[in-house]
């Protein structure tokens, strides 16, 4: 019988992975990849394969690129800003290409619901010239990390696997099949087909925009692609737009002729002529950019064929879509009522106002006690916060407003050492996480060093990646598979990086904090503080803090400071949920002394 | 066959296992199914919305606005924010108890608890308001709240499965050392489906 299981879109990844004989797998963790390779670092050891959380993407891919350059099968996954990192690497791969399949999972981020940009990994494989699948279901993103092996292999090349929020944050009851090991010799063979000097890459370039046809005509046989023609107007639908695309149209009652695209890179041209030889008008439903409908143009254009193409007009660019979105616009485009629509003015929904509810600091957050201290020492001095990417970028938010900027991974330092040099004389403090300063803060601090920046580096030190999961990193006694026997200690790189002022505190003692805060402010050229004290969800809760009603006289600074999302107010008196992780940072700021410690729960 | 849920939160009540439990159980019973959950930034302190389609024949993961048969909420204002996704007729099994966002003390916002539960009260369709968090205390474990109101979607006409079904998934995906915790709090909600 037929096995099933619920499997994550991400998870459903990793078993396509597994089935199809990886032998390598590496990745940084970024929502909404991350659960490809926890899922991957879980099965690694009976699966026999090798598995690293790497210390960044660009990383990650040379690593992954290694391993394939021998022939094993290397899968690497990040998010869609990762693939920036790892743009170098990945630009030069592929006019190099592989021996062993190279899978390259980039998931992408339309909303954004956590993510800096909303780009389009399709467009940055149109870019690279590498092919791309993407996936509607996570069935579908299981079968196709086997497809994209087999055509990575079939043509030498990279190949990427774009599942979107909707794809690996979705389960699915998903068919799994037989996992094989996979027979074959690992070995790099000497060639001078691997060193990339410009002679070759002009050769190599020739090489890969003929693999453009070849792969088109590959995918004119994809099973990811379907045609289907009827009426004069169709729908192209790509990625996980398909399923709005075919329940709109369920509600709708409409049947037209559809073309569904699983690899809109290169876009495979036999069932698009199809469609377009058929249909008097198409529309174009796809997410974010216009990828598939820019290559429709172009082959309409080049075969003069007069069809009417229409979608980023109709359909939006920016944000995700979603069955309504879509529903409506093919009302327009077909013409048709859509009874939904007319059912809402008679029953509309009254939602009522709300309280906002953004996330926030963990209540116990350590990085709640380090922003605190900064800003009770550096407000004085008129101080700059940089920020970095991560659970503390949080820091931003009400009462706190403690980050100034954020741009990407690493930049906090990087740009406060930039202000440094056109602002002198005034104060600029860096804050990075742990995990984001092995990915690329080192790199900054050397440069603040080498350019003698006058600038503080705060490492806010919580032991783990918490905000995509609590992956382990290079600081910690973990690796992805086991035993981390070399922690590397980011107070003794500072050192040795040759940063004179190197301090170490615990965010939970405020008063020590705000004193290493103090030194730091006064310090000149580069400083790093690091505040080091576990994220609240890796360790046990500390006993719970109370108030004290018979000294509280509700003055709110504990509210109005800390913004913890276990206090509030109840009846008009301060009241400390069971929530609390006990940091005991609120008995800190009490001026009453009213707070207090040690209730074991 | 096509059923439609939808679940509300905030990050940390354990959206995820509920819509994770009710897929597996209507799973067992041969049915298709797919949820959308929220993982990522929202999950510290934000508001969390699962959506559990089970069916015979299913495309998205994502329910549209208006389609959802059941509204399954773990907070109260964020049963309000779930109230779009819910059909006209559908029903609302909903906590009343409350998390204050921390954007209410510091006088940001405020939390409105008679506007919010005069919304709750429609023309057509049932709505089941209960504690669940203090059912949950009861039941020996703050964290129950999620099963507690399961326990409650059990009592329920109109699903693919029956209570014991859904109890028996939930067993199956918690840690054994707080199996009798997780049972007891949703016979809890049992019964609180029985008197509302």
């Amino acid at each position: 019988m037929e096995q099933k299981m619920l499997l994550m879109g991400n998870e459903a990844i990793a078993r396509g992975a597994v089935e199809a004989g990886i032998k390598f797998a590496a990745a940084y963790p970024g929502t909404p990849s991350s659960e490809v390779f926890s899922t991957l670092a879980h099965f690694a050891p009976e699966c026999d394969f090798y598995a690293e959380w790497s210390v960044n993407e660009k990383v990650a891919l040379e690593v992954a690129s290694g391993a394939a350059y021998a022939g094993a099968r290397a899968i690497v996954s990040m998010k869609q800003v990762g693939l920036n990192v790892a743009s170098d690497p990945l630009m030069s791969l592929a006019y190099i290409g592989v021996k062993g399949g190279l899978v390259i999972v980039v998931a992408d981020d339309p909303g954004p619901h956590s993510s800096q940009t909303e780009q389009d990994t399709r467009k940055f494989a149109t870019f690279a010239k590498l092919p791309v699948f993407d996936p509607a279901t996570p069935q579908e993103a299981k079968d196709m990390v086997k497809a994209a092996f087999e055509l990575s292999e079939q043509f030498s090349l990279p190949v990427f696997l774009r599942p979107t929020t909707r794809t690996c944050h979705a389960c699915q009851d998903v068919t799994l099949d037989e996992i094989k090991p996979m027979q074959r010799e690992y070995r790099f063979d000497k060639d001078p087909k691997w060193v990339i000097f410009p002679s070759l890459s002009y050769k190599k370039h020739i090489w890969l925009n003929e693999q453009q046809l070849n792969i088109a005509a590959a995918f004119n046989r994809s099973p990811f692609n379907k045609l289907s023609l009827k009426g004069k107007v169709g729908i192209v639908a790509c990625g996980v737009a398909y399923n709005y695309v075919v329940e709109a149209c369920e509600t709708l009652g409409l049947d037209p002729s559809m073309l569904k695209i699983g690899t809109p890179y290169p876009l495979p041209p036999e069932p698009a002529v199809a469609l377009l030889e058929h249909c008097e008008r198409i529309l174009v439903v796809e997410e974010q950019e216009p990828v598939v409908e820019d290559q429709m143009i172009k082959l309409a254009w080049q075969r003069k064929l007069p069809t009417d193409i229409q979608g980023k007009g109709l359909i939006p660019r920016e944000g995700e879509l979603n069955v309504d979105k879509v529903k409506a616009v093919l009302a327009k485009f077909f013409a048709v009522p859509d009874s939904t629509v007319l059912d809402s003015t008679v029953s509309s929904v009254a939602i009522p106002p709300l309280p906002l509810r953004t996330p926030v600091l963990c209540a116990g957050c350590p990085h709640r006690a380090s922003f605190l201290a900064f800003k009770e020492v550096g407000r004085k001095q008129d101080a700059v916060f940089t920020g970095d990417i991560g659970c503390y970028t949080l820091g931003n938010m009400p009462p706190l407003d403690m980050l100034d900027t954020c741009l990407c991974m690493g930049a906090g330092i990087t740009q406060a050492a930039g202000m440094s040099k056109v602002e002198p004389g005034r104060k600029h403090v860096a804050f990075i996480g742990d995990s984001t300063f092995f990915h690329s803060g080192i790199s900054g601090m050397i440069n603040a060093v080498y350019n003698n920046a006058d600038i503080v580096i705060v490492v806010l030190d919580n032991r783990t990646t918490a905000m995509t999961g609590h992956q382990p990193h290079p600081g910690i006694d973990r690796t992805a598979t086991g035993v981390n026997p070399k922690v590397l200690d980011i107070a003794a790189i500072a050192r040795a990086s040759g940063v004179e002022l190197v301090l170490e505190v615990d965010p939970y003692d405020l008063a020590a904090t705000k004193a290493a805060a103090q030194q730091a402010l006064e310090f000149t050229g580069p400083a790093v503080v690091v505040a080091r004290r576990e994220c609240i969800a890796i360790v046990k809760p500390q006993p719970q803090y109370n108030v004290d009603r018979e000294l509280c006289i509700d003055c709110e600074i504990c509210l109005k400071k800390l913004g913890c999302p276990a206090m509030f107010k109840q009846d008009d008196k301060v009241i400390i949920a069971n929530s609390c992780n006990g940091c005991s940072l609120c008995a800190q700021v009490c001026p009453q002394h009213a707070i207090r410690g040690g209730e074991v729960r | 066959m096509k059923l439609d849920i939808v679940i509300t939160g905030v990050g940390g009540q354990g959206a995820v296992l509920a819509s994770r439990v009710i897929a597996q159980t209507a799973m067992a019973k041969g049915y298709q199914v797919r949820t959308s959950e929220t993982i990522g930034m929202a999950q510290r302190e934000g508001p969390v919305i699962s959506h559990v389609r089970i069916g015979d024949d299913l495309t998205g993961a994502l329910i549209p606005d208006r389609g959802a048969d059941i509204l399954l909420s773990f907070e109260l204002a964020e049963t309000a924010r779930g109230l779009s996704k819910l059909k006209p007729e559908g029903t609302i099994i909903a906590n009343t108890a409350q998390i204050f966002p921390v954007s209410v003390p510091l006088g940001i916002s405020s939390y409105q608890t008679e506007t919010i539960l005069a919304a709750l009260q429609r023309p057509q369709g049932k709505t089941i308001l209960l504690d669940a968090s203090r059912a949950a205390l009861e039941a020996g474990n703050a964290k129950t709240v999620n099963v507690v109101l399961l326990g409650v979607l059990a009592g329920m006409s109109g699903l693919p499965f029956t209570a014991e079904d859904l109890l028996a998934s939930i067993l199956k995906q918690v840690p054994e050392k707080v199996r009798e915790v997780n049972r007891k709090a949703f016979e809890i909600g049992q019964r609180l489906a029985e008197v509302s």
